[in-house]
């Protein structure tokens, strides 16, 4: 069953995010991001991650993305407004080269991944993933890190303010 | 236990230099006096409790120690940050305290008109607190700071008017002159810690005579190397140059530093080291003529000066030869004696100048000054009763410890000694007699438009208590104190001063027999030395005349026939080369100080200029080409930078497998 | 007959096939905005990694971690937008090899 539904997911999540990359319009690019994060979420899901894959959905496939769609419009760009989705300079063959060596490097990553044990999951208790018991680690163990992020997000709406403001005075 | 407060002495006059440095501007002079005399003050009480304290200590104590706290330690060795008391600290301690609070107060008259009095006050109150720590340290790398203290207050103070070129060169000089006794001071110091592991007073003492050998070189390098510090300090020969043009400073600097206190540091440097000294008959050889010589020289020099200070520094670079002198011949209380008693006159005839510079506006020269008497009263006597007390004459202070000097420079000494001495004595009594003759007898001299005037009472009260310390400070060592034993300083210096010779000279002739050498003949230095109170009398006599000879030269050359100086000295060739201080100083400017500017200059700009700056400025050269090239890297673009991210990253990737 | 489950290789395989595909969208694109997306994919991809090892260690800090992640990456999104924003309102193009600021 978890085979049937997460080869089909990845396949899916692949091309969704060769279609952000090669696609020429941004309201294209950001739809098939859109979709690559709800089938991500799917995969959490497989994964017993049952919060974080919530999570994906409300934070990334609703909130980041709409800011995403947003500037977009705000900016109003349409297709091809950059001249071409690709950089003509010389910077492209160095591009290319090192994407081809980033084939080469997940080939022979593909190498170690494969051989590596663990070729199925724990015995996993009825609790795991859940709300609860996420939550209960997030305020026991990491509560430090839980409150330094709030402080960074803060950080974060305070600069975003800033940065855009029309006038600095 | 009144001895638990030895560590606050040396702290009142810090307090009240950091007061006064920092916040002196603010709180105006009145303030600035009250808290530079008021710590000064607190101070000499301070050092009267502990003296009670010290008479309260048991029977056969006679050191008392405080550790204030360890200030750094290396394995086994550590150094203290602590106090010593003993008799020789203790009249140290009044004599830099007492003598200090008088010339503080004095200068709140003195400095009035001074704008930076604040200044002034500020590292006068250092001056004193580093000067007791000098005293009062238990171990040598303390007194080394009290050393270099003094040394930099006494640069600040005599470039305190630092608008003035000479006075600036002055503190330099002074400065610099002294670096090269500090440095032999150090030298000895280290040298000290190598041979003994400690550098506490008490512990250097007590282990020198197991375990340096009597004439040793090794007790003659060290000993040596503490005179040539002392030579630094004290102003003796070589290194005396520095004291006539430290008189640039402001003259109750002069009365203090340069006079009483600072100046004869290295004496008291030298008693307290007296076990080393003794242990070695050559340098205590030198000493004595050095001392001597010194004596003689700065005399002769004197005697020519017209300028009113330069006169009283030559004079204090005299006395302090003499008592270089008494250390030399192993007289150290005769020294000690001449040191307190120089201290009270010294000052009192420095101030007195002062108060004669104040009161014709800012005149030095003689030439320009006569018949002072009448318009300066209090000055006048003051100042007559300390010259009375320096040029020997009974029964003034200055009498009884001259005396001393001699006696033993005849007696422990030999002929020599004591003809320097005399020769010093005399001369010493004809130019103190020039020097009042020409200020204060004979015609007016004085620019018509000034109006000489006595100074206020702030200034002339220090000057009655400092020449009523130089009529009766001879009390403190009575002669003849083989017969009545009154003599009060030789019984109280006598802990510090013990030396049992015959125990040092054996231990001596142990080590020299285990190093299989031979040990001299010491028997005739342990014969019992005699004491003639008939010699002692007829030397009284003697150089009271020496004296009385000395003033009537003087009064005959300038007060009867003003006329005979020029006479006397016309065409001789001595005088010129007098005048000129031995043309030292240019002596000294044309071999060192010139060959070292000279080599200074080759330095900069061959080796610093075209060797070193070419080294750096090529390596920033060779640096900016290569930056250059590596230039292209830097697009600006950001994609490129990720770009060089990603293929070090992927480099990396390809190193791990 | 395979198993039914899925190696945790596979998973990790995922990971960094998306990741290698973000990596060469921000180093090809020129449009601002979809270099951002890149980016964006890059974390995702690492969170598939995170929480494939959580499920098959019997760990909870894997999530947590991209939980924080999540959070970097709201925080980053908002400041970067508003970033772009501003150099938009500066000179009137998303065209990130008209920009290079970072020369000087």
């Amino acid at each position: 069953m978890e085979l049937l539904i997460f080869y089909p997911l990845a396949g899916f999540c692949v091309v969704l995010a060769l279609g952000v990359v090669f696609n020429t319009s941004p309201v294209g690019s950001a739809l098939s991001l859109i979709g690559m994060m709800l089938g991500l979420a799917g995969i959490f899901v497989l994964q017993q991650a049952h919060f974080i894959a919530i999570l994906q959905i409300i934070i990334y496939a609703g909130a980041i993305m709409v800011l995403f769609m947003f500037v977009i419009m705000l900016l109003n760009l349409k297709k091809g407004d950059d001249a071409g989705w690709i950089a003509r300079d010389r910077n492209l063959l160095l591009s290319v080269l090192t994407g081809l060596l980033a084939v080469g490097i997940l080939y022979k990553l593909s190498d170690i991944i494969f051989t590596a044990k663990m070729n199925t999951p724990a015995i996993l208790p009825d609790s795991f993933g859940t709300v609860a018991i996420i939550g209960e680690t997030l305020f026991t163990d990491f509560v430090l890190p839980f409150e330094v992020a709030s402080i960074l997000l803060l950080a974060a709406m305070v600069g975003a303010v800033v940065l855009a403001k029309t006038k600095l005075d | 236990m009144l001895l638990k407060l030895t560590c606050l002495v040396p702290l009142f006059p810090l307090i009240g230099s950091i007061i006064n440095g920092f916040f002196g501007l603010r709180i105006g002079k009145n303030a600035v006096g009250l808290v530079a005399c008021g710590s000064m003050g607190l101070s000499f009480l301070t050092s009267i409790l502990i003296y009670i304290g010290y008479l309260m200590l048991p029977e056969g104590q006679h050191i008392y120690e405080q550790v204030a706290w360890t200030w750094f330690g290396a394995g086994d060795f550590t150094v203290d940050f602590g106090f010593q008391i003993d008799p020789l600290t203790l009249v140290m301690m009044f004599v830099v305290t007492g003598v200090g609070l008088i010339i503080h107060v004095y200068s709140i008259g003195y400095m009035h008109e001074e704008y930076s009095y604040y200044r002034f006050f500020a590292y006068f109150n250092l001056f004193a607190s580093a000067m007791l720590l000098l005293v009062m340290g238990n171990n040598f790398l303390l007194m080394f700071i009290g050393w270099e203290g003094v040394g930099c207050c006494s640069y600040f103070l005599i470039g305190y008017y630092f608008e003035k070129k000479s006075a600036c060169d002055a503190g330099t000089k002074a400065f610099i002159v002294n670096r090269v006794g500090d440095f032999a001071f150090l030298l000895a110091v280290m040298y000290i810690f190598n041979i003994f592991g400690t550098i506490d007073f008490s512990d250097v003492m007590h282990a020198a005579p197991e375990k340096l050998i009597y004439g040793g070189e090794i007790v003659t390098i060290i000993t040596m190397l503490l005179f040539v510090g002392a030579t630094g300090k004290s102003a003796q020969i070589p290194l005396y140059t520095w004291l006539p043009d430290a008189m640039e400073g402001p003259t109750p600097v002069s009365a203090l530093i340069h006079a009483a206190t600072m100046v004869t540091a290295g004496v008291y440097m030298i008693v307290r080291c007296n076990v080393l000294f003794n242990l070695s008959p050559l340098t205590m050889t030198t000493v004595a003529f050095i001392g001597g010589g010194t004596a003689v020289m700065a005399a002769t020099i004197g005697m020519t000066q017209f300028d009113i200070k330069r006169v009283l520094a030559y004079s204090t670079v005299s006395q302090i030869g003499y008592m270089f002198l008494a250390c030399g011949v192993g007289a150290y209380t005769a020294a000690i004696f001449h040191l307190v008693t120089h201290a009270f006159f010294k000052a009192c005839l420095f101030l007195g100048s002062g108060s004669v510079i104040h009161g014709i506006h800012g005149e030095q020269d003689m030439r320009k000054m006569g018949g002072l008497k009448s318009h300066m009263p209090v000055t006048y006597w003051t100042f007559l009763v300390s010259t009375l007390a320096i040029a020997g004459i009974f029964p003034l202070s200055g009498f009884f410890s001259k005396d001393e000097v001699l006696y033993h420079s005849l007696m422990d000494g030999n002929i020599i000694f004591w003809g320097m001495g005399v020769s010093a004595a005399l001369l010493t009594a004809f130019y103190m007699f020039r020097l009042v003759f020409m200020t204060f007898h004979g015609e007016s001299r004085v620019d018509p438009s000034v109006h000489p005037h006595e100074s206020p009472k702030v200034m002339t009260m220090p000057l009655v208590i400092l020449a009523g310390l130089a009529t009766v400070g001879g009390l403190l060592g009575i002669p003849f104190h083989h017969y009545w034993h009154l003599h009060t300083l030789h019984s109280w210096l006598e802990p510090v001063l013990h030396f049992d010779l015959a125990n040092a000279l054996e231990h001596s002739g142990h080590m020299l027999h285990e190093a299989g050498r031979h040990a001299p003949s010491w028997a005739h230095l342990l014969e019992p030395k005699t004491h003639d109170w008939m010699i002692e009398l007829l030397l009284m006599f003697f150089s009271l005349a020496v004296a009385l000879t000395g003033i009537f030269g003087a009064y005959m050359f300038y007060i009867k026939r003003p006329d005979l100086p020029e006479k006397f000295t016309e065409g001789q060739w001595g005088l010129d080369l007098v005048q000129n201080k031995y043309y030292i100083d240019e002596l000294y400017d044309e071999s060192i100080v010139q060959p070292t500017i000279e080599g200074s200059k080759l330095l900069w700009k061959e080796c610093d200029a075209k060797a070193i700056d070419g080294a750096v400025n090529g390596t920033a050269q060779t640096i900016g080409w290569f930056s250059r090239q590596a230039q292209v890297f830097q697009s600006g673009f950001v994609r490129n930078y990720a770009l060089f991210i990603v293929v070090g990253f992927i480099s990396l990737l390809l190193v791990m497998f | 007959m395979l198993e039914d489950t899925v190696p945790l290789s596979h998973y990790l395989m995922l990971s960094a096939t998306l990741f290698v595909i973000g990596i060469v969208g921000v180093l090809v694109r020129r449009n601002v905005i979809v270099v951002f997306m890149s980016i964006e994919i890059m974390l995702n991809a690492v969170n598939i990694s995170l929480i494939a090892f959580d499920n098959y260690m019997n760990l909870s800090s894997g999530q947590i971690f991209s939980f924080m992640v999540m959070c970097v990456a709201a925080a980053e999104v908002s400041v970067g937008l508003a970033i772009i924003i501003a150099l938009h309102r500066n000179k009137p193009t998303v065209n990130l090899d008209e920009f290079n600021l970072l020369k000087w």
